[in-house]
């Protein structure tokens, strides 16, 4: 199995997040830069968190315009994993593959701690290792985090159970507390909160390694069942 | 040699035009001699800034060489962009701090932003991947609506800049005095870690070899900006916002990718960032350092606005740009790495034996210096210095005892002035975990990171309390560093060396450079008893508005090294029944403290007294403690004096406790003695802690009940829930910055 992180011109969290699917969930993985990616070899893709091309013109804007994106669409409609965070959710959006739109912060400033979030479906192959409702952990960071959608796609949200996680402490003012969700045939989630800061706990939280962990239990169980 | 619509070097003579950038007429008079002849605008300019304060250190490098610079594991020492100290396993860190004061007087989110930048260039241009950014920062009261842009600004800009570019911003310092009201103080500290091998040079060695100019272009952004840094704020200060230059974070962030990339090829010769006087400094004072000389065509030089003259080429600090000097025939292989990352390089002249700076614009000579006269012969001055009155009248004073009438208010109170409350408000806006090594973060005595792949951690901190050094420079001096290394202990870290960020008044002062001379005396002598050389440093003067100088204010920004994570340790107590120490007796010392401030509005009188041979004793052995495992938390005794060091470590949790103290109430609860620590210690082992630390006295035990509660010779004088106290000193400063004035 292995994994790539899509690396963007002003991705900063790309190692981070190779070190946890490295260091801390034990399997294989490449940085893969935007330019000269080939998706196809990959069986998860991971769009990391920063502010590529600097946040200009929106987040994740000018990002969702690159060819790799074609690609991810491509891998999402294989129904490969595709997890964005933070900066990758907002691209993730962008380009359509979630719907919805990133607003500012309800306080127009930068937040950066850990925030209590709800596991509204635990049964996603990015969720399955935590307890519906279970409470957890996860470190946020972002200044452009305030989860916008239509009364009618929040709807469609829930009615199919396509929130993931929501925060019990709404630090942004998203629609819903939303804090993740999902595309409808669940292969492809975006979520503000950052999993992979929390991943040892010398860090203090690795609330977020179960995340990956339920990627690896999902990806397993799919390969026993074609073997 | 110039222009026909350039000013000409007679009436830059003759209206002594060199007078408004910053030289005196010596100063001119010396320029003519270097050269043979009367220097023309665009040479003039070049001289103004390299013999500004801020690039030459002209009036503080007599002061500068007092510092122990040299110790067994100082790889680089002041000189470079940034200092290396060796951490072991062919490891290094590197570090320094960098004022942005009067951009930020000005333009506070910019000026804040790109202080943050140029630190950052500075260490990766050393090779390093810069791991951390701490900052120091200091205000005016907050009660003025001026003072409350300002910060809020500021703190704007440097998280802008820092989570942009995905450094982590760990930790620093916050302080409010009313003598920043005109000038406040926005100094950034970068910290990097390097690989010994990686270690580079910002030189132009090897004559014929290509100078390529990468990042962004140049703009008219910040022209004299070193200038500026270099003299007094005064009314005309507003006009002065288009020196300040503009930040593009992005733009940095791939400079620091294609530029690690880059040290890592074989054509590469050397590297410097354009800081302060931009491409004048790092081009001049990379030929110098190498011994050779420079030609530049400005005609290549990537620009951003039309019709650029030589002079502001030269001079504009616009930001995010890098020289390189590359081995001739080799740039088109730079060139690609620069490319990938949509950067160009460009080739803008050549190395040349002749130790001459010879500009070309236009197919004519420009400007053509002996180049040693620009980095190196800056004239320096031995100031005259002498003792203030003030500083006499203070030492001759009765000492200071404050009336306490009420203990729980006192506490209250003292929580929330500005530079004791929490600064949470400030550090949730940073982006203090990407790069995932941060183990702890602000609001701790140091930050702690993690250094990946090894059992080591760094610790990371920036002090000084300038009250202490107003009142007496000497002893405030040896206070800064002892308090930083403190702070470096407490986290369960040995000190390694410190960088200097020194802001002061006007040298030109003698009792200002009286400040100056006595606060790096003490710091020198710290330095040296403390083991923590210093390895990097900026100077900042001049820091005046209105003809009233800062408070003096030389930061202190220190690191240290945890051998096994295992060691690190926090301010925090961790749990219930857990026995409560403290090590070293209050004396009844209130000068420059806290509670004066708060009681009288000023602060007068000694400083506390510091015996250094008695902190080094200390901190050697609450270090060995905390490395054998028997301190569960530790926390220096600083502002504020032992009472609110007990509040601020029963916060995290909200633990209770129950203190039984003995003697002077007031020195007792709010005394701001040195060299002393808070630490705590589980039941099971204070006999093996007894034994090691004679000196620390037990006073009581932490417990779950959330209540505070202190007695003093058997009297309860303290009983306070501890969430009260922690609301009070979590909500100061939001209270202060959303409160109308």
């Amino acid at each position: 199995m292995k994994f790539a992180v899509v690396v963007f011109p002003g991705s900063n969290c790309d190692r981070d997040m190779y070190h946890a699917v490295k260091d801390s969930l034990n399997e294989e993985v490449d940085l893969v830069w935007y330019q000269d990616a080939d998706l196809s070899e990959y069986d998860v893709i991971l769009l990391p968190g920063g502010f590529s091309y600097g946040d200009y013109l929106r987040s994740g804007a000018i990002a969702s315009t690159s060819n790799i994106v074609q690609q991810i669409k491509e891998a999402a409609a294989q129904k490969k994993p595709v997890l964005g965070v933070c900066n990758g959710f907002q691209v993730l959006l962008e380009s359509g593959l979630l719907p919805g739109a990133m607003l500012p912060n309800r306080d127009l400033k930068f937040m950066c701690h850990h925030e209590e979030l709800r596991v509204e479906n635990a049964e996603t192959m990015f969720s399955s290792e935590y307890q519906k409702g279970g409470l957890i952990h996860l470190p946020i960071a972002h200044g452009e985090g305030n989860y916008y959608c239509d009364d009618a796609t929040y709807q469609q949200l829930k009615d199919n159970e396509q929130i993931v996680f929501t925060y019990t402490n709404n630090p942004n003012g998203s629609t819903g507390d939303i804090a993740g969700i999902v595309n409808e045939t669940g292969n492809v989630l975006g979520m503000m909160p950052h999993p992979e800061r929390a991943v040892e706990s010398l860090l203090g939280n690795a609330d977020g390694l179960r995340l990956f962990q339920s990627i690896l239990m999902y990806w397993r169980n799919n390969h026993v069942i074609h073997a | 040699m110039s222009s026909m619509l350039e000013i000409s070097p007679k009436e830059i003579e003759q209206k002594r035009l060199y007078a408004e950038m910053g030289l005196s007429d010596q100063e001119y008079k010396q320029v003519v001699e270097l050269l043979g002849r009367r220097p023309n605008h665009t040479e003039i300019g070049l001289f103004s800034v390299m013999w500004s304060e801020h690039c030459s250190y002209k009036n503080s490098k007599p002061l500068l060489k007092k510092f122990p610079t040299e110790g067994p594991h100082v790889l680089q020492g002041p000189g470079e962009g940034a200092g290396v100290i060796d951490i072991g396993d062919n490891q290094a860190v590197v570090f320094k701090v960098e004022s942005h004061n009067h951009p930020s007087a000005v333009e506070p989110y910019q000026g804040a932003a790109t202080g943050v930048g140029g630190i950052i260039r500075d260490v990766f241009s050393m090779g390093a991947r810069p791991i951390a950014l701490l900052n120091s920062l200091r205000f005016g009261s907050l009660k003025h609506p001026r003072i409350k842009y300002l910060f809020e600004e500021v703190v704007r800009g440097i998280a802008g800049y820092g989570n942009c570019v995905g450094v982590p911003t760990v930790g620093g310092e916050v302080q409010f005095d009313d003598s920043y009201e005109g000038n406040p103080l926005v100094n950034a500290m970068c910290v990097g870690l390097i690989n010994h091998d990686d270690i580079q040079k910002g030189i132009a060695a090897g004559v014929g070899n290509t100078v390529m100019y990468v990042g962004a272009k140049t703009g008219r952004d910040g022209i004299h900006g070193a200038t500026f840094a270099s003299e007094e704020l005064s009314e005309e200060a507003e006009s002065r916002r288009p020196s300040v230059q503009v930040g593009d974070p992005f733009m940095e962030k791939l400079l620091i990718e294609a530029c690690l990339e880059v040290i890592h090829h074989d054509a590469l010769v050397g590297i410097q960032d354009m800081g302060a006087a931009g491409l004048t400094s790092s081009a001049s004072e990379m030929a110098s350092k190498a011994g050779t000389g420079m030609e530049m065509n400005l005609d290549h030089i990537p620009q951003r606005e039309k019709n650029m003259t030589p002079y502001e080429m030269m001079l504009s600090e616009s930001q995010e740009r890098m020289l390189l000097v590359i081995e001739k025939g080799r740039e088109r292989e730079i060139s690609e790495i620069f490319k990938k990352y949509d950067l160009e390089a460009v080739a803008v002249g050549e190395v040349i034996e002749e130790r001459r700076f010879r500009l070309l614009h236009h197919g004519e000579v420009v400007a053509d210096v002996p180049v040693d006269a620009l980095a190196e012969d800056a004239p320096v001055y031995h100031q005259p210095s002498s003792v203030p009155e003030y500083y006499k009248e203070f030492q001759a004073m009765e000492t200071y005892q404050p009336i306490i009438e009420d203990y729980e208010e006192t506490l209250l109170q003292l929580l929330q002035q500005p530079t004791i409350a929490s600064k949470e408000w400030v550090y949730d806006q940073y982006d203090s975990m990407v790069q995932t090594n941060t183990v702890v973060t602000a609001g701790s005595d140091a930050a702690v990171l993690r250094v990946r792949d090894t059992k080591k951690a760094l610790a990371m901190t920036t002090d000084c309390n300038s009250r202490y050094i107003y009142l007496d420079p000497e002893t405030g001096g040896k206070i800064a560093v002892a308090e930083a290394a403190r702070n470096i202990v407490c986290s369960g870290a040995r000190p390694l060396g410190l960088t200097d960020g020194l802001n002061f008044g006007s040298p030109e002062n003698p009792e200002i450079f009286w400040q100056m001379e006595k606060s790096v005396d003490g710091m020198s002598e710290a330095c040296k008893v403390l083991d923590a050389p210093v390895i990097s440093g900026n100077v900042s003067l001049y820091n005046e508005s209105y003809g009233k100088a800062i408070y003096p204010t030389p930061i202190v920004g220190m690191v240290g090294l945890v051998e096994d994570t295992s060691h690190i340790t926090r301010a925090d107590f961790r749990q219930a029944g857990d026995l409560i120490y403290v090590i070293g007796k209050a004396e009844p010392e209130f000068g420059g403290s806290e509670l004066q401030g708060m009681f009288e509005g000023r602060h007068f009188g000694k400083a506390p007294r510091i015996d250094l041979e008695v902190e080094k004793e200390r901190q050697t052995s609450l270090l060995a403690a905390i490395q054998t495992g028997l301190v569960q938390s530790a926390h220096d005794i600083s502002e504020g004096g032992f009472a609110v060091a007990l509040a601020e470590s029963l916060f995290g949790k909200e633990f209770g406790c129950d203190v039984s103290l003995t003697g002077n109430a007031a020195a007792e609860l709010f005394s701001e003695t040195q060299s002393r620590f808070l630490v705590s210690v589980r039941p099971e082992d204070h006999e093996k802690w007894e034994q090691l630390m004679t000196e620390a006295v037990f006073v009581g035990t932490v417990n779950n009940d959330g209540h505070y509660r202190v007695s003093l010779d058997g009297e309860t004088i303290l009983h306070t829930p501890t969430k009260k106290l922690k609301d009070a000193w979590k909500g100061a400063i939001p209270c202060l910055v959303k409160s109308k004035a």
